[in-house]
């Protein structure tokens, strides 16, 4: 639901309607953060799932906190074993790939009490194109390495 | 939806047609986070010893095995909760939005952890 009403608002980037639709999205993630702590919240609302659905989008919340856990361990990993990259370039891809794993988690528990708030309401589940995002950077850094390893072996 | 539920018997029966596979998958999939955080830990205290032991660094490593255990206490309470075994007419209980955010503010905190280590 947000996530598609998200898409609409961003085509007229910069008209007034845009940016109301930036401080709503605002406000929801807000309230979703609420819910994070407040489940009896969440259980007011609507009607109880089948149980497995539940289980379903809890495993879909920990793949995506094991992909968060494996950027963030990639992190660490270009910190301590490519001592002979330059400071600049390891301190950026370390700090890009943390980075990405805060964002990669945090999009997961927000994600996850959207899809079990629609579920309860009998709503669609949430649209949202932060896979494709994290497929396209991760496709980027791959590439981006390729280029390293080629250059630095020709060189 | 209710493919494997009988009519008239609600969730109830359902649980004979299907009679822990989903609570089990949940599990394992708690136990694979676990061992992800655990890489990701040791990673992190490898990272704060790296070069001597400085005493920011070992307040970074205690910072990093406590936020570990804090997570394994999650998942713990939660493969706990899966395990138990439920009655015919009961389900397994749903991931507390709590249990979520203590889990995900652990990897965050780590994170900020990291941050630190490498500036």
């Amino acid at each position: 639901m947000d996530g598609t009403a998200g898409g609409r608002d961003r085509q007229g980037a910069g008209s007034p309607a845009a940016g109301l639709g930036r401080v709503v999205r605002v406000i929801d993630f807000v309230r979703n953060v609420r819910l994070w702590f407040a489940p009896e919240e969440v259980r007011r609302e609507g009607h109880t799932p089948d149980y497995r659905f539940s289980l379903a989008n809890e495993r879909t919340f920990l793949a995506w906190l094991r992909t968060a856990l494996a950027l963030i361990g990639g992190g660490f990993a270009v910190d301590q074993f490519l001592p002979d990259l330059g400071w600049t370039w390891r301190i950026g891809l370390a700090l890009a790939l943390l980075a990405a794993g805060v964002l990669c988690s945090l999009r997961a528990v927000n994600h996850w009490v959207r899809c079990e708030r629609a579920m309860r309401r009998g709503e669609d589940l949430p649209a949202s194109r932060f896979p494709a995002l994290l497929s396209i950077v991760v496709a980027v850094v791959a590439v981006a390495m390729v280029v390293v390893v080629l250059a630095g072996w020709a060189g | 939806m209710t493919d494997g539920l009988d009519d008239g018997a609600g969730g109830g029966q359902g649980a004979v047609r299907d009679p822990g596979l989903q609570p089990e998958r949940t599990r394992l999939a708690w136990r694979r986070t676990t061992l992800s955080s655990t890489v990701a830990a040791v990673l992190a205290v490898r990272a704060s010893l790296h070069g001597g032991a400085s005493p920011a660094g070992i307040v970074v490593c205690a910072l990093c095995c406590v936020l570990w255990l804090g997570f394994l206490r999650v998942a713990h309470l939660r493969i706990r909760a899966l395990a138990s075994e439920p009655g015919p007419a009961r389900v397994p209980p749903v991931l507390a939005a709590r249990q979520a955010a203590a889990a995900v503010l652990c990897t965050v905190a780590l994170a900020v952890c990291a941050a630190v280590l490498v500036v």
